[in-house]
């Protein structure tokens, strides 16, 4: 039994339960301390991930390979930057509590060992340990109805995507005797033994963890719970899991099902099509703008998908180059939406953000940069998320989603440059409050990604290169 | 760096197209109040567009025009698993546009010196950075750097109609950006297509790949779509007078000088040598689109009350004869062509910034608004006459020469053709003299204007440049001809092979 491939999460959940016990002993508010443990232990956490070996522990639940690795680091740098976006953030609302950091890094946990699963039943233990800790997490703004509103709608239809995906497990287990990644991956390579309860069994996964990407149709909690979440919680809800989910989709899909493709691919390409389709035009009659970011989200889910349409390593490596750019530039995002306040309270709505290039041109030029991005245009990196996906369509043959792709983003272009335009067009209104220097800093660093990616694409594409050559062998 | 081995012995092209973007930090560094911003933004943006403009002139004495191939060049590995780099590199095709941008720039920032007043240091930022995107446009030998550029035009170009433009800027703005990357995106399929197929983005490479032909025709309608958006051609063109309309002076001098340029400069990079069969398939596609473009538009041109209407209408109506001269696919029709566009930017740009004078003294662009402004200036009037000339086609003036061997090579295609296209000339003197006396002659009625002023010194020095180049391009076209010969002979020779190598193919197969 070799333990120690998953000393990057035992030690992670140690310094969780340290920081727990800590915050409950010390009578006065501890939360920044706190904090700053937790991101200590993920900072820890991130280098053991880098320097651990390959292999699989714990009796093959467990594996360490560089596809693993790849998005443990994505999902740890996504859980970080959200937290320092919440430090100065739950202060000013009066919702800071050094729960909150422990939660986040429980789910971190959870996610991290979804990336790493290799049995069903490790997969689910994972995702549960991610979700519990988020339920807790939307609803974190407890005073705030639309805050506990999205806390116990997340629980409803998380519940029910769990009981689908966990029903599809069963259904996996009972007609193949297996719930190991590996043997799925042997057995299947027999054709009889593809059987129609198994084949419904891999839809329920599909499902399963279609809701947890937020893929049309199972995108119907992503705006309200986008909006009624505390911004900060909502970066982590669009970085997170959404990387954990498409990594266990990749793995699933792309190693035990890989030989029933022609069974799935087709429902892939219907769910990518929706997605890009429905988060182009839905985004835009939208006012408020982290619903416009929810929408944004989900179309972006479905030029990920398309990578895992395709179903070649040349598609993986593009759906993990993508969700890599898209992690970075979303939470900048997000980044710059928390700087929206007006005399300590938060405004959401597009109309306010009205003049900003008079008012802050530095927040402006930078999250021009990132709509720009999110729109796909050259030379941020948001274009080069897109240029993979769509090289992999192409080399694929899937023309008909490459072309609803590319037709999507213009559509997707016009509402982010709507936000551009009110931003740069319109009359300055009242200024926003001064940043905070934790927002400063990851909306510079995450600009700094976003606008030189593509001086130095070639390490993440390498790395990402390494991670899909794991799969589809 | 590797293997910057060239004439210059520098880096040459990457300096002109990266040159710009220095000059932006140094801007974004400026501190004090708002008047010492914008001052030392407005010197800081002349000072680094005339340094580009030297160089360039540099590589202008230095480019070797008997040579048909690319020079210069520079490359650097970028994404070497894809056979993708950073490759730079001119041709007897490009150098001329890269010289076109890199003249305007400087005259545009003249030009802008006192209509902007706002927000003036994001404006030469602004820019600066179309100038950087222009240039490597137009320098760019690999297919993903070209794409880079090319849709990276969008973001300035978005930002100078939309923050600095007239009333109905926004709409403009995002008319114009929805448009251009409508087509750009499916030429990017197009791109993913050629790159998947000959396993590299270099040019050069490129232009010696053979395509299928079943291939070859979606390929065309791809960069049709992007191209034609751009040229523009008829019915793709309703976001051009919008976006003229609205834009500031100096945006809708770049917008008719260069932008425009790219979508043809795109088919004589792209669609010609890399695609010949499909080319010559649509060739009588693209010549009835030309020929509705250059008369429709004319007579459009003929109805308008706005000056800058009637310009931008204009310039579909030349935009046609160039797209004509492509697809002759002889010499005389391309080189015409190539004309055509050098002339047309320049003269273009000439008239956008003539409206621009009165603009900024009297605010509207109304024809019906003026009328007999050669009493009060007459140095003005010679120049709006010299350029109305020049884009009628007036012979020992740049209009004529492009005009003139479009319709010598239109002429060995099809005599309907020539003579159609050759419309667009009459039409011309309609709409151009019509306009001109309407605003130059007859008596001064409206009060505001018996004391308008004639052009100041800095705009003689915005119009003098124009002026040489307009006149040195009629009198003594062959110092720009030159240039191109080599590289147009090279490509029509390639296209004619090409299409008799097919032909023998099916002669051996039936």
């Amino acid at each position: 039994m070799n333990w120690t491939l998953a000393l990057p999460e035992i030690v992670l959940a140690c310094v969780g339960m340290a920081t727990l016990i800590f915050g409950v002993l010390r009578k006065q508010d501890s939360t920044l301390l706190c904090s700053m443990f937790v991101i200590g232990g993920f900072l820890i956490s991130g280098l053991l991930v880098l320097t651990r070996a390959n292999g699989f522990g714990f009796h093959g639940q467990f594996v360490a390979d560089p596809f693993s690795a790849f998005n443990q680091i994505l999902i740890i740098s996504g859980a970080t930057l959200s937290l320092i976006l919440a430090l100065d953030w739950n202060r000013s609302q009066g919702i800071a509590r050094f729960e909150f950091p422990v939660l986040m890094l429980f789910s971190t946990v959870g996610m991290m060992i979804m990336a790493g699963a290799s049995n069903l039943m490790t997969l689910y233990l994972g995702l549960e340990l991610m979700s519990l800790a988020l339920y807790v997490l939307a609803a974190f703004a407890r005073d705030d109805l639309r805050s506990s509103e999205a806390g116990l709608k997340y629980f409803v239809l998380s519940g029910l995507a769990s009981g689908l995906l966990l029903y599809g497990i069963s259904l996996v287990y009972g007609f193949s005797g297996t719930m190991d990644l590996g043997s799925l991956h042997e057995l299947l390579l027999k054709p009889e033994s593809a059987s129609p309860g198994l084949v419904v069994g891999i839809v329920f996964v599909l499902v399963g963890l279609a809701f947890k990407v937020s893929a049309v149709p199972f995108h119907m909690w992503t705006p309200d719970v986008y909006e009624g979440a505390p911004t900060p919680v909502t970066v982590f809800f669009a970085t997170g899991p959404k990387v954990a989910a498409m990594a266990l989709l990749l793995r699933v899909m792309g190693t035990s099902f890989a030989s029933l493709v022609g069974a799935w691919q087709i429902l892939v390409v219907i769910v990518s099509i929706a997605s890009m389709v429905l988060g182009a035009f839905a985004a835009i009659g939208q006012t408020n703008i982290k619903r416009l970011m929810a929408y944004s989200s989900i179309g972006h889910m479905g030029y990920a998908l398309i990578g895992l349409a395709v179903g070649t390593a040349s598609g993986i490596r593009g759906t993990l180059v993508y969700m890599v750019i898209y992690v970075f530039m979303t939470a900048g995002t997000f980044g710059c939406i928390l700087a929206m306040r007006r005399k300590g309270k938060a405004v959401e709505q597009i109309s306010d953000l009205a003049g900003l290039a008079t008012n802050d041109p530095a927040l402006a030029l930078v999250w021009a940069l990132f709509l720009f991005s999110l729109a796909g245009i050259p030379p941020m990196s948001g274009f080069f998320g897109k240029l993979y996906i769509f090289l992999a369509a192409v080399q694929g043959g899937l023309w008909t989603l490459a072309i609803i792709g590319v037709l999507t983003s213009v559509v997707g272009a016009f509402y982010y440059i709507r936000v551009i335009k009110v931003m740069y067009f319109d009359a300055a209104t009242e200024p926003f409050d001064a940043k905070p220097a934790s927002l400063s800093f990851v909306v510079a660093a995450t600009g700094l990604f976003t606008g030189f990616f593509f001086l130095f694409p070639a390490p993440i594409v390498a790395a990402a290169q390494a991670a899909a050559g794991v799969l589809f062998r | 760096m590797n293997a910057v081995a060239n004439a210059a012995g520098f880096p040459i092209l990457s300096l002109i197209t990266w040159l710009p973007l220095v000059g932006c930090l140094v801007i974004m560094m400026v501190r004090g109040d708002e008047q010492t911003v914008a001052s030392n933004a407005r010197w800081t943006a002349l000072w680094t567009s005339l340094l580009v403009l030297v160089l360039s002139l540099v590589l202008w004495v230095k480019f070797d025009p008997s040579d048909g191939g690319f020079q210069f060049n520079e490359h650097v590995t970028w994404l070497p698993e894809y056979k993708v780099g950073y490759s730079m590199g001119v041709d007897g095709i490009s150098v001329l546009f890269v010289l076109l941008s890199t003249v305007l720039t400087p005259i545009c920032i003249l030009a802008s010196w006192e209509a902007i007043h706002t927000r003036v240091r994001e404006f030469m930022i602004s820019f600066l950075i179309l100038e950087t995107m222009m240039v490597g446009m137009f320098c760019a030998t690999d297919f993903v750097v070209f794409y880079m550029f090319f849709e990276g035009v969008l973001i300035p170009m978005y930002l100078i109609i939309g923050v600095w433009g007239g009333p109905r800027r926004v709409y403009a703005a995002v008319k114009f950006f929805l448009y251009t990357l409508t087509g750009s995106v499916l030429m990017l399929l197009a791109l993913i297509a050629m790159w998947v197929h000959a396993g590299t983005t270099d040019i050069p490479v490129l232009m010696h790949t053979m395509f299928p032909a079943g291939m070859q025709n979606w390929l065309f309608l791809a960069f049709f779509a992007s191209f034609a958006v751009k040229v523009p051609m008829w019915p793709v063109h309703t976001w051009l007078p919008d976006a003229h309309v609205e834009a500031p002076t100096a945006g809708s001098v770049i917008l008719a000088g260069v932008l425009l340029k790219m979508g043809a400069y795109g088919f004589l990079r792209f669609s010609v040598p890399m695609l010949p069969q499909a080319a010559a398939h649509f060739a009588p596609f693209m010549f009835t689109l030309s020929v509705v473009a250059v008369i429709y538009t004319s007579l459009v041109a003929l109805a308008q009350e706005d000056m800058k209407k009637l310009i931008a209408y204009s310039s579909v109506a030349h935009m046609g004869v160039v797209t004509i001269g492509i697809f002759t696919f002889n010499v005389q029709g391309i080189s015409g062509a190539l004309f055509q566009m050098l002339s047309h930017g320049v003269v273009s740009a000439a008239l956008f910034l003539v409206v621009g004078v009165v603009y900024d003294r009297i605010h509207t662009r109304e024809i019906a608004r003026y009328g007999g402004l050669a009493d009060r200036m007459p140095g003005y009037s010679l120049v709006f006459m010299l350029f109305m000339m020049a884009s009628i086609g007036l012979p020992g003036t740049a209009g004529f020469v492009g005009e003139f061997l479009v319709i010598i090579g239109s002429l060995q295609v099809n005599f309907w053709l020539a003579l159609l296209g050759g419309m667009g000339m009459i039409l011309g003197a309609a709409y151009m003299l019509y306009m001109y006396r309407r605003v130059i002659f007859g008596r001064i009625t409206k009060d505001d204007l018996r004391h308008i002023l004639d052009l100041s010194p800095r705009e003689w020095a915005v119009f003098a440049p124009l002026v040489v180049l307009t006149l040195w391009m009629g009198i003594y076209p062959s110092s720009f001809t030159s240039f191109f010969d080599a590289s147009v002979g090279a490509m029509v020779q390639q296209h004619t092979a090409a299409l008799a190598a097919t032909t023998k193919l099916a002669g051996i197969m039936h």
